[in-house]
């Protein structure tokens, strides 16, 4: 019912304004055409300044009450994401300024210059003095931008530094799979084809198979697995090999100011220094519930929007605690074949597509 | 009384004639309305066809739209209309908001802005302007149109198999593409969005070569190329855009084909399918492969959707401040500047693929200098405001919005094409926001420039200009309520194409203000409808054109009579003698491109 009305009223107005557009050009027509044109030229030139000053009031009004909302105002959670906070509030004010001056004398000219009795414009085809000025002014603050941009990305692209700690990161729709190197301090060797989504997730090579030509590599036998949230340590530098089981993912990390796709096939990196512990973070944002969450940023099917992983920045001493903690993934599956109770990794399955809310498992 | 009674009552009969009488050949309705070669009823198809798209895809935005601003809403009229499988329950499903999101995007991009407006205006201006009788080729004209308008259809008709249309994202990035078993989109829908993208690189080719040809080819007696409105210079750097980069779009399709249906791995390595339980045998493929082919037409099309708008923009400006255009060769100059490093800078839409960062830096470098020749144009529209006289027509009033929206959006460019600020914003709303003001909105507004300016040359009739002038202040207001405040959501890192945000702490605070541009896209949605009334009422019961010359132009298509029939001029193409946009010189008002060059004339550049 209520969705006729809606439909109705809209009509109605449609007519409305349809014939009030009607009405006006009747009156344009008896009033003299040319005139009534002069009439609605002062009214649109007036609205193009009228538009300027509310526009710049909205966007000073809109800033006012969103600014708090986004990461503007917190400090980036990594050393990299500092410098991309400094890059990127540096282009901010460069186009802020230009886009004052430019929206400005756009609709200041508009107003000013609009259609007047008697008078004539000025013939003014070129200058090149005037093509030079604007050529070479955004050419320079263009090279200063890119200078420091460049100098960031090689430094973010770089190797990362000898001690980092390394984390394999593997997207799968719709979750987060982590690798922790075991007691070794090397990736065992995997091969998605066996892959066992029940308990091999990753597809280590544990055995031998003759028919892939995989050699059981003893080195993925003290391999950590772990779902949903991975744990990283405070102003240690941390190394994430990225990877996907089957489409394109992204590693989204917007606190950190980071992202790097998840490619099948492709490993990626991406290296940082966490800054803040969870807990800190919490007391910096001023928000208790604060999680550092990983969004997936690149379609990946149609639970896209829920694929979401937890990152918990702690201490050594906490890090090394929950690691102790952890058995590997070789042996939960050795366990779990002669004990069919355990399920290894019970929160890899999220692939409940329209669920709406996910339970977090923290 | 009727309208017409009252618009023409001090008219008199003699403006009736149509001038048709120079046509020679029999024209029946098929011919005439249907298999047209004349390039101004393909134009108008091209229009209309596009039109209809822009409906469609307007609409699939208001529909996600709506379960993003109100994603606790029950809308039991939505499942009425569209059915379980989009919207069970009144809200719209995961999968029916991807498959939404997808042809939203891939609708527009291709059919509207690409199709509808260089379909409509390359074909409509580029013989009136350069003072040609027709397309080089009118068959090949008339078959760029039917390939369009059969892979619409085929488009059309994905949206209703079982499966669902294809829900990937419009740029349909493999092996999400290539696996129906990875998403439900990817199967017969996915087959029928490459065969309809394929016929529609087609249908560009062939436009495409057809503009190039008449261009350089067909210019009356004085066209030389420095006497080319810039919408002319525009059409041709844009066909040249799609005829280079179309076909590398083709064979990524071509590609992905044979990875989908005859077993390949071009794309395709170390897959395991969750839903199937099983790896997929393929190995050695790239899935970055595919989008550098994409992007290698992708950023082009950038400036395929964007060149015309500029080249309108352009025209309708000097016409409308009674002032030449700053800087003609600079115009020119800076178009081809645009068009040249669009080819060059396409991975920037890859920087957090894991690239090489050697060749990324590369790309950022060049993406950075398109600001160079996009600042020149700015300042150079400026300046032709400058100490003008404008009169502010409704398609005066849409190229001073495409403005506005072309400097906002294209600041935020200077931000995305650096890779390091692109590392934290890439993919989030920040994106959205640049893209659809510099891109979405701001072409839509060159066309809607077009549109009203030279309505009265396709139709012989003025739109009424009260719904123009409503339509556009709601328009442009509308376009920075919805895209503005998209910048901030972006610099929260909420990122696109999510279905719910409400489980994500990081991103959950902006329930309100999704609802609010909700709200927003509803009634800008809905005042396009006043546009699409007035075009198609003003075909038919618009105020009548009593001059050849209604905006006091320069250019060519101003010559031609008020109803110009298939052939354009009744009697000899007339020859040019001088520059488009001698606008004000000397004093004099304007002297259009047919007037020799006086004794007394100041000098002539």
């Amino acid at each position: 019912m209520t969705i006729l009305l809606v439909l109705a009223v809209t009509i109605l107005v449609f007519i409305v304004i349809f014939q009030i557009s009607k009405a006006s050009e009747y009156v344009s027509v008896l009033k003299g055409e040319e005139k009534s044109r002069k009439q609605t030229n002062k009214i649109n030139a007036f609205l193009m300044l009228a538009f300027m000053i509310v526009g710049f009031i909205g966007v000073w009004y809109c800033n006012k009450i969103l600014y708090h909302k986004t990461l503007l105002w917190q400090p980036a959670a990594s050393d990299h994401g500092e410098k991309i906070d400094t890059l990127l509030w540096i282009t901010l004010w460069i186009t802020f300024a230009v886009f004052i001056l430019t929206q400005f004398l756009l609709f200041w000219f508009s107003y000013k210059y609009q259609e007047k009795e008697g008078k004539k414009v000025f013939y003014f085809a070129h200058s090149n003095k005037l093509e030079i000025i604007w050529t070479s002014v955004p050419a320079v603050v263009l090279a200063v931008l890119i200078v420091f941009g460049l100098k960031y990305w090689f430094e973010f692209t770089g190797d990362a530094p000898k001690n980092a700690l390394e984390v394999e990161v593997t997207g799968k729709q719709f979750g987060w799979i982590y690798r922790y190197k075991g007691a070794d301090g090397v990736f065992g060797k995997k091969y998605f084809k066996v892959i066992d989504d029940a308990t091999n997730p990753l597809g280590l090579i544990w055995k031998d198979n003759a028919a892939l030509g995989l050699k059981d590599d003893a080195k993925s036998h003290d391999d950590i697995v772990v779902a949903q949230t991975m744990y990283i340590v405070k102003d240690r530098p941390v190394k994430l090999i990225i990877g996907s089981r089957d489409v394109v993912h992204d590693v989204g990390l917007p606190h950190f100011r980071l992202k790097m796709d998840a490619v099948p096939g492709t490993p990626t990196t991406m290296w940082f220094t966490p800054k803040y512990t969870t807990a800190e973070m919490k007391k910096i944002t001023k928000n208790p519930d604060f999680v550092y969450e990983i969004s997936c940023d690149q379609m990946c099917g149609n639970g896209h929007y829920s694929m979401k992983g937890i990152i918990e920045v702690v201490t050594q001493a906490e890090f090394d605690a929950w690691l102790a903690d952890k058995s590997p993934a070789y042996q939960a599956a050795v366990n779990s074949s002669t004990n069919e109770s355990a399920p290894v990794i019970a929160a890899t399955s999220t692939n409940n597509v329209n669920q709406k809310t996910i339970v977090q498992k923290q | 009384m009727s309208n017409e009674a009252v618009l023409h009552a001090n008219i008199g009969e003699a403006h009736d004639v149509h001038s048709n009488h120079q046509t020679h050949h029999h024209e029946t309705f098929i011919t005439k309305y249907v298999f047209s070669q004349d390039h101004k009823m393909i134009s108008k198809q091209f229009l209309i066809t596009g039109m209809v798209w822009a409906i469609i895809g307007g609409l699939f935005s208001v529909l996600f739209r709506l379960q993003l601003g109100f994603p606790d809403t029950s809308f039991p009229w939505l499942e009425d209309i569209l059915g379980k499988w989009w919207a069970e329950g009144g809200h719209i499903t995961p999968q029916g908001y991807y498959a939404l999101v997808t042809i939203h995007g891939t609708v527009l991009v291709f059919f509207v802005l690409t199709a509808g407006l260089s379909g409509t205006f390359a074909n409509f201006l580029i013989p009136l302007q350069v003072g040609a009788r027709d397309m080089a080729s009118p068959f090949m004209n008339m078959l760029s149109y039917w390939f369009f308008f059969i892979a619409g259809i085929i488009m059309l008709a994905s949206i209703f198999v079982e499966t669902g249309p294809f829900s990937g994202g419009w740029t349909a990035y493999p092996p999400l593409s290539a696996l129906g078993d990875a998403s439900p989109g990817s199967k017969t829908g996915m087959d029928l969005w490459l065969i309809s993208l394929a016929l529609f690189v087609v249908s560009s080719l062939l436009g495409g070569l057809n503009y190039i040809a008449t261009i350089l080819n067909m210019r009356t007696k004085g066209m030389s190329m420095t006497r080319m409105p810039l919408t002319v210079w525009a059409m041709l750097f844009t066909a040249i855009l799609g005829v280079l980069s179309f076909p590398v779009l083709f064979s990524g399709f071509i590609l992905l084909i044979f990875d989908r249906n005859f077993g390949t791995s071009f794309y395709l390595s170390d897959i395991f399918i969750a839903s199937t339980n099983t790896a997929l045998p393929n190995e050695g493929g790239s899935a970055i492969l595919y989008q550098h082919l994409f992007w290698f037409l992708g950023h082009p099309e950038v400036y395929i959707i964007m060149l015309p708008a500029m080249g309108m923009v352009s025209e309708i400006i000097s016409v409308n401040t009674r002032k030449p255009i700053f800087g003609y060769i600079a115009m020119v100059g800076s178009l081809f500047a645009i068009a040249t490093l669009s080819f060059l800078v396409w991975a920037h839409h890859m920087f957090v693929t894991g690239m090489n960062p050697f060749l990324g830096s590369i790309f950022a470098l060049l993406t950075l200098l398109i600001a160079i020749p996009s600042s020149i144009k700015v300042f150079n529209w400026l300046t032709t405001l400058w100490r003008g006289s404008i009169r502010f027509s409704p398609g005066m009033l849409f190229a001073l919005g495409f403005v506005s929206m072309f400097i906002s959006g294209g600041l935020t460019g200077i931000w995305m094409g650096n890779a390091t600020i692109d590392i934290h914003i890439h993919d989030t709303y920040f994106i959205i926001a640049h893209f659809h003001l510099v891109m979405g909105v701001a072409s839509i507004f060159g066309m809607f420039a077009g549109v009203y300016h030279w309505f009265p040359k396709m139709y012989g009739r003025y739109m009424n200009t009260t719904a123009a002038y409503i339509h556009f202040w709601i328009t442009l207001i509308g376009a920075y309520l919805i895209f503005w405040p998209m910048h901030y959501t972006g610099l929260a890192g909420m990122p696109r194409r999510y279905y719910d945000y409400s489980i994500w702490e990081s991103f959950k605070q902006f329930a309100e203000l999704n609802k609010f541009i909700s709200v927003v896209v509803i009634i800008t949605f809905l005042t396009q409808f006043l546009f699409i009334i007035n075009f198609f009422h003003s075909i038919w019961r618009g105020r009548k054109v009593t001059s050849t010359n209604p905006w006091k132009s320069n250019t060519l298509e101003w010559t031609t009579p008020i109803n110009p029939g298939h052939g354009n001029w009744p009697g000899e193409i007339p020859e040019v003698y001088r520059g488009p946009y001698d606008y004000g010189k000397d004093g004099i008002d304007f002297i259009p491109q047919t007037t020799p060059i006086g004794a007394e004339e100041s000098g002539y550049h």
